[in-house]
This record gives structure tokens, C-alpha cells and sequence, in this order.
């Protein structure tokens, strides 16, 4: 294997896909299940490229980038200052963390109702929703970070005659962003679980997750799989984007 | 701490040296007489543990004087308390009859890789406590450049600290702490983390740093050979509550170099020292 590794480089992650997509042919040919059911992996691919040149698969990508992008936003506009405070000052994030991990680990999905009572059906409630979710997460990895600052690095910036505030802006933002991309990533994730369910039950009329529901209901398979499929390659990307937003600003981390 | 600061700093205003001289005669006032730093009843404890325990001492100024001592005795702890790093229970600390604050004192951690900001390459870390003194922007590269041209250092400084070895972290560290010009500047065993050749270097540019300056320099260190070779003055601390065991002048003119260690005014000082520290460490 290790052998195999060297002579294929970095096109060696394409052999699980190739495993995959085989087993899948394979399963099709013998008739594991019904091809109804289970169609070929060229008509999901044939699916996937006339949804996504102009059909409605795209439109419906889109439409749920759009909703996860905006949560995300406004995640991390309200999650990470929020973070910074409770995460520079132990006893406030002690006061609070029970209440964050709390509605951590509340599954964002029970509180849809809660949102939809307060908000009504309309494409804000999808994205409060994942805001709310996302948020948390975010929150909960800032103040971890700023929580863990290296000691030293505060005091040097103390004894360099850095003001409280400086040392805020200067060392602690800095020093917490590692662990902020790790919210970020974790948030988005999570952002478009929540939106993607969001779009299949809540009086959705687009998105992915209504995607997927419609052609379920139309027993339209191949497309069905290819809005599986394309949801799928937009969580990866996401997570994607920020780990080379990551490494490109966070050029430290881990060194 | 306010109540037996304004009692100590009454004390202070009437009889500063005498009350130095009476506590602890073998405080470095009494070798140059002209005291820098000043440290008056100064307490610190943490939990059962006291550290000091109404602390008297005077650091002479524009001399280089080492702390050296066993483990845990406060040598640390002892710059951290005059850096601000730590608050003292009770105590005055007066550089030149001014409060912290007011001075211009740098400081040298141990750990250069936690010390330096990663997220800023190696010449903006040197530049940024110069950001907090009312420097104009193009005076502030002005100061660097002459501290860059007055070390003659060489290694590129638009790299980030983790593109550095330890001995170039560390160089950017000191410099990081020379660019203010100082009047005092703290070492907390600046070379421990580096290797033997590394530290051989080290010590001959802080050398030389200091013949140029003649900034007062307090150096923490755990390796005798280190503290002797470096100081005018070794200062030997006993274990808690600690107590100067020993003042020791160490008079061998500079520049100091490798022969000097064979030196035999240096192997008498050190084995002075030696001695002294072995007492300390049996608790005799």
C-alpha cells in the first residue's frame, strides 16, 4: 500500500472514490436493489450536469448557499465577539458556559417550532435558525481560545506597556483565531445541516433540501441523488474555503 | 498593599540607605553605592508557600547582576514582582524613587516561542512597544534601523518568528526589549531553551550589548558558569522565605571570552558561589 501511495501521489484519495463508485456500479448491475430505487451512477452524473447548467438544481444551490453563507455571517458577527468577552474574563464564562453548552447540545432541529411560532414560515426563520446553531458553536471555540491564550504572550504585551484594550485587539483576537476557524468550520457544517432540513420541511419552496424532498416525492431518483450528491460537495467545499482562508491568514497556526 | 505602601514610601523619604544598610549589608549599594532599583518590606506568598518575607534589596545601577539560586528559592519570581508581572502582597518597588509605570524597563522571557507574536514577522515584533510611546511612524523604523545597525545583526527580520532557529527567536526577543532604550532590562534565563553553541553566542552579544549600553541588567539564571561569566555582580538567594546568602563582586574586567573560564579569578568566583549554593541546597 505504502508503495501504491508513492506511485500515485496526490491522486491517491481518488481510489476510495473509485472503490465507491464501482461497488455502486456493481450493486446496479446485479440488481441489489431496485434501479428504481437505486439508479446507475452515470444517470445521478447525467442528472447532476443538467440540473446544475441552468436547471433548477442550480438555482436551488444557490438559493441554500445563500441561506448557509448569510447564517454563517451573522453567526460570527454575533459568536465571536461575544467569545472574546467571555472568553477574557474566566468567572463571566463560567457564569454563562452552562447556559452555552447547553443550547450546544440542544439539538438546533428541536427548536424550529419555537423559531417558526415567533418568525412565521419565511426565509428568516431558516437562517435564525442556523445562526442560532452556528453561533453557539462559534462562541463556544473563541472563548476556548481566548481562555487559552498563552500566558506568556499576555504578559509580554503587558510588560511592553500594552494597554488592557490593546491587549485585546493585539494578542488575544490573534491568539484565539486558530480556534475561531475551528467554530468556523464546525459552524458552517452545521449551518448547512440546519438549513438544508429547514428547506425540506418549513414551507420551503427552494433549496437543496427541498430539492431532494420534491424529486424523493416524484420518484425522480436520479435527481433526487444528484441534489444529494451536489449538498454533499457544498459542505465539503465550505469546509474547503475556510481551511485555506485558514492558511492563508492563520499562516502560525500550529507552528 | 496601599496602606503599607504609603507607610513604606514615608519610611523611604527619610532614611532609604540606612534602613538598606541595616537589613541587608550585603546588598550592592554598599559595594557602588548608587542604587537603581530599590525594594523595600517586599512579601509575597502563593497558598502556605512564602516566598519573600519583608525583602530588602538595592540593584546598583549600570552593573549586570545575575540571581542565582536553588530551585523554587523566587529568582523568578523576584524579577516578575520588580517587572509588574506578579503583584506583591506588601512592599515598595522604586526605580530611582519612581514607580513602575513611569520607567522604561524591558523584559526577556525564557520562552522566546510563547513570547514573540507569531502572527507578525520578526522586524513588526520588534517595533510594536514602541507603538505605546508616542513614537511618530517613521521614527519608530528609524529606532529600529539604528538598533539593527548597532548589533550588526544580520538574519532577515521580514520572517516570522517560526521561520527563525531558537538563538534567532531569542535575538529578535532582546531586541524586541532594547528598541524602548531602556533603563533596566530583566532576563529570565533568555538562553535556556537553546543549545550549547547557541548559548556561547548569546552570551558574548548580551556581553557586548551591555559594555555598549551600560543599561542595568537583572539576569535570572540556573546555570552557574552563565551567571558568573555574565555579572558584576552574583547575587545568591536562599530558599523560602528568601534571603540574599551571598553578594559577590566578580571583578574580571571585559570583554570576558572563552580563556576566561579558565580563568583563575573566574574558577575562584565560581567556586565561591558553588560553595555557598551547596550550603543553601542542604539547608545548612
Amino acid at each position: 500500500m505504502k508503495s501504491l501511495s508513492k506511485i500515485l501521489g496526490p491522486f491517491t484519495p481518488l481510489i476510495g472514490v473509485i472503490i465507491l463508485l464501482l461497488v455502486w456500479q456493481i450493486a446496479f448491475w446485479v440488481e441489489v436493489v431496485d434501479h428504481v430505487l437505486l439508479p446507475s451512477p452515470t444517470s445521478m452524473f447525467i442528472a447532476v450536469w443538467q440540473g446544475m447548467s441552468g436547471g433548477q438544481l442550480l438555482f436551488d444551490f444557490f438559493r441554500t448557499i445563500e441561506r448557509t453563507a448569510l447564517s454563517i455571517l451573522y453567526a460570527g458577527i454575533i459568536g465571536i465577539p461575544l467569545g472574546i468577552i467571555f472568553g477574557s474574563s474566566v468567572g463571566l464564562y463560567r457564569s454563562v458556559e452552562f447556559v452555552v453548552d447547553f443550547f450546544r447540545s440542544t439539538p438546533a432541529s428541536a427548536v424550529f417550532p419555537l423559531f417558526l411560532a415567533i418568525s412565521g414560515p419565511g426565509d428568516a426563520t431558516k437562517i435564525q435558525v442556523a445562526t442560532f446553531g452556528a453561533a453557539l458553536v462559534i462562541l463556544f471555540n473563541v472563548a476556548y481560545g481566548v481562555m487559552n491564550a498563552r500566558k506568556t504572550r499576555l504578559q509580554a504585551a503587558k510588560v511592553m506597556g500594552a494597554p488592557r484594550f490593546r491587549v485585546l485587539t493585539d494578542v488575544m483576537l490573534f491568539e484565539s483565531l486558530p480556534q475561531t476557524f475551528v467554530g468556523l468550520r464546525n459552524g458552517v457544517s452545521l449551518a448547512l445541516i440546519i438549513v438544508i432540513v429547514a428547506e425540506m420541511f418549513i414551507g420551503s419552496v427552494d433549496g437543496l433540501g427541498h430539492n431532494v424532498l420534491d424529486n424523493q416525492m416524484l420518484f425522480e431518483m436520479p435527481r433526487m441523488y444528484a441534489a444529494i450528491f451536489v449538498a454533499g460537495a457544498l459542505g465539503y467545499s465550505f469546509n474547503l474555503l475556510f481551511l485555506l482562508i485558514e492558511r492563508r491568514y492563520v499562516h502560525w497556526s500550529g507552528r | 498593599m496601599n496602606v503599607s505602601e504609603t507607610e513604606q514610601m514615608a519610611e523611604d523619604d527619610t532614611a532609604p540607605s540606612s534602613r538598606a544598610g541595616a537589613s541587608s549589608p550585603l546588598s550592592a549599594a554598599g559595594v557602588t553605592g548608587d542604587a537603581h532599583i530599590t525594594i523595600r518590606g517586599l512579601s509575597k506568598s502563593f497558598g502556605d508557600a512564602v516566598i519573600y518575607d519583608n525583602f530588602d534589596l538595592d540593584i546598583p545601577r549600570g552593573r549586570f547582576v545575575s540571581v542565582f539560586g536553588p530551585n523554587g528559592c523566587g529568582k523568578s519570581t523576584l524579577i516578575n514582582l520588580i517587572a509588574g508581572l506578579i503583584e506583591p502582597d506588601a512592599g515598595t518597588i522604586r526605580f530611582d524613587g519612581k514607580r513602575l509605570r513611569d520607567t522604561n524597563f524591558g523584559y526577556v522571557f525564557q520562552n522566546y516561542r510563547e513570547a514573540l507574536f507569531p502572527w507578525m514577522r520578526s522586524i513588526d515584533n520588534i517595533r510594536y512597544p514602541l507603538k505605546f510611546r508616542n513614537i511618530s511612524r517613521v521614527e519608530q523604523k528609524e529606532r529600529v534601523e539604528r538598533l539593527v545597525e548597532r548589533l550588526g545583526v544580520t538574519i532577515d527580520l521580514n520572517k516570522y518568528p517560526y521561520q527563525m532557529s531558537g538563538g534567532q527567536q531569542q535575538l529578535v526577543s532582546i531586541m524586541r526589549s532594547l528598541v524602548i532604550e531602556p533603563e533596566v532590562l530583566f532576563l529570565d534565563e533568555p538562553f535556556s531553551a537553546l543549545d550549547y553553541e547557541m548559548t556561547l553566542f548569546m552570551r558574548d552579544q548580551l556581553q557586548a550589548l551591555f559594555m555598549d549600553t551600560k543599561t542595568t541588567m537583572v539576569f535570572v539564571s540556573h546555570d552557574l558558569e552563565e551567571a558568573v561569566y555574565l555579572a558584576d555582580d552574583v547575587m545568591l538567594l536562599s530558599r523560602g522565605p528568601a534571603e540574599v546568602a551571598d553578594y559577590v563582586n566578580v571583578g574580571i574586567p571585559r570583554p570576558r571570552s572563552a580563556a576566561t573560564i579558565s580563568d583563575d579569578e573566574f574558577v575562584r568566583v565560581k567556586a565561591h558561589c558553588l560553595e555557598v549554593f551547596q550550603k543553601l541546597v542542604r539547608g545548612t
